[in-house]
């Protein structure tokens, strides 16, 4: 932050803003872990535990909430303060939405403890430990804030496609091998969509740091690769383009 | 102005410069930009020794409300009274550079002041009825300007200008009382019905609303956005807020320069300048 504002509590204000965003974040990497580990270790306790604790990052959302309609109806706030609120009103949705599908991880590794192990578990701990890395980078582009990290971290999107991708056709293949997989690879296929919709959340938040710092929108299409509505069919040729 | 973000030159650039960026100005052709009333460029004021505002160049935009902010003593004023020669009141007061209304220099010697000042009105700070009915008040300009040839002209006149005003419905069974009787929104809105009495074409507005409550200050801004459709507006104000909800464009003014202008949607946005930043956010030490 360049110049201190002439009412500090202005200053003050926006601060506890900031501060309670990064505890957000911090809450939701923390469930996104947990929710993984839950998976992989198959541990029931841990799982409830994370289910249980999404209500707290729930609230989280609603301090962000009253603290920048607050500062919207007492500071009437312009250009750059303006555009903090906002973003900070936007990327507290965002985590809660990131939160929600941790949660639904952590539901489904109850659900998974109880049946037979199967192999793309593995996959599912990669594309979790990726997706935790880029959401880590947005949230310190966030904190600092940095532009630069906040658009690399946008583009490293593409690879959690690119991972959802190949887990998807593992998944299918498992299933195809052996229809006693079919139930626990049904559940890890929804376990690898709500982490792609994790990682989905994660460059919205990136696209809000720019957007607060720059003034302007992130221009151009983010690269996408979630091609899973297509596996083993073909795609119509407009989409292939994309 | 054609462009949204003329983002002025500081001082320290020559004025050669200025000159130029001027003819930059001329052949703007994107798509519906709105007609330009007033031209200034390369303007300087200075109170005898001091350099009160430095090589301004700023358009004015027609049926638009342009508002000029700025911290006190940044010049804001001093340009706002240059627009209808309200200076040359001033003895130590010179100013150079141009100044155009439709064209037409603004201070050609030979041109009629007083005149000038039909087409350019102006409203100040406090509301400054004459000690005269609600009636003569507004009848005053067209009187003196030989605009009425009939006393039924003069009165539709008077009841025309107090209902764009929107006061008439306020004082219609008291015209006689004299003006200074009312309150001081009431009287603020009986200025702005003395200076539409007489027909202009641009009103001049000093921070026209610092001396009133706020329902009489909502007032008077609902009636600029009405005005804005007849008249073109420059108005001056300290509060942010009221440039922000009645003006489309919006300069800053700092020590004396033009630091920045647009859209207003655009200053209280995405200021280009770290100085207009600093001004609307209240980051000024």
């Amino acid at each position: 932050m360049a110049d201190q504002h002439i009412v500090k509590q202005f200053d003050e204000e926006l601060d506890e803003m900031r501060a309670t965003i990064a505890q957000m974040g911090g809450m939701v990497e923390q469930q996104m872990t947990n929710a993984i580990m839950a998976i992989s270790r198959r541990d029931e306790v841990m799982a409830k535990r994370c289910q249980e604790a999404d209500s707290e990052i729930d609230a989280m959302e609603d301090k962000i909430e009253a603290l920048t309609t607050r500062m919207l109806a007492l500071r009437q706030p312009v250009a750059l303060d303006l555009r903090a609120i906002l973003a900070a009103l936007k990327i507290a949705h965002n985590l809660e939405r990131m939160g929600d599908y941790a949660k639904n991880v952590a539901k489904r590794a109850s659900a998974l403890a109880q049946l037979p192990e199967v192999g793309p578990v593995n996959g599912i701990v990669r594309m979790g430990r990726l997706t935790h890395g880029i959401i880590k980078d947005v949230l310190d582009a966030y904190a600092e804030p940095n532009v630069d990290k906040a658009v690399a971290a946008w583009t490293r999107d593409q690879e959690i496609d690119q991972m959802y991708n190949s887990l998807f056709r593992e998944l299918l293949t498992y299933m195809m091998e052996d229809p006693r997989n079919i139930t626990a690879c049904a559940h890890l296929l929804f376990v690898a969509k709500n982490i792609e919709r994790i990682g989905d959340h994660a460059t919205n938040i990136a696209e809000t740091v720019y957007f607060q710092e720059k003034g302007t929108r992130l221009e151009g299409l983010r690269p996408k690769s979630d091609r899973t509505s297509y596996a083993v069919v073909e795609p119509p040729e407009a989409d292939e383009a994309i | 102005m054609s462009d949204a973000t003329q983002v002025a030159t500081p001082a320290a650039g020559a004025p050669k410069a200025e000159a130029t960026g001027a003819s930059t100005v001329a052949p703007g052709a994107q798509a519906a930009p709105a007609a330009v009333k007033i031209v200034a460029r390369d303007v300087n004021v200075f109170y005898g020794e001091k350099h009160a505002l430095k090589h301004v160049d700023l358009d004015i935009n027609e049926n638009e409300v342009t508002a000029l902010i700025g911290p006190s003593g940044c010049g804001k004023s001093t340009f706002l009274r240059c627009l209808n020669r309200m200076n040359d009141v001033i003895d130590i007061c010179r100013v150079t550079g141009s100044i155009t209304l439709d064209g037409s220099d603004v201070y050609d010697p030979s041109l009629d002041v007083v005149q000038l000042r039909a087409r350019v009105g102006m409203v100040f700070q406090k509301p400054n009825p004459f000690p005269k009915s609600i009636y003569d008040n507004v009848a005053y300009g067209p009187r003196i300007h030989g605009i009425a040839r009939s006393k039924s002209e003069l009165d539709a006149i008077v009841h025309h200008s107090l209902e764009r005003a929107g006061l008439i419905k306020e004082v219609h069974d008291r015209l006689d009382q004299p003006g200074t009787g009312l309150s001081g929104g009431q009287q603020q809105r009986l200025c702005i019905a003395r200076a539409i009495a007489v027909n202009p074409e641009v009103i001049l507005m000093d921070e026209p609303c610092s001396a009133l409550d706020p329902i009489a200050t909502a007032k008077i801004e609902e009636l600029i956005d009405e005005l804005r459709e007849n008249f073109t507006i420059v108005i001056v104000t300290h509060s942010m807020q009221q440039a922000a909800r009645v003006s489309q464009r919006t300069a800053f003014f700092h020590l004396g320069d033009l630091v920045e202008v647009g859209d207003t949607e655009q200053i209280f946005t995405n200021p280009r300048d770290s100085r207009t930043q600093g001004y609307i956010t209240g980051r000024f030490g």
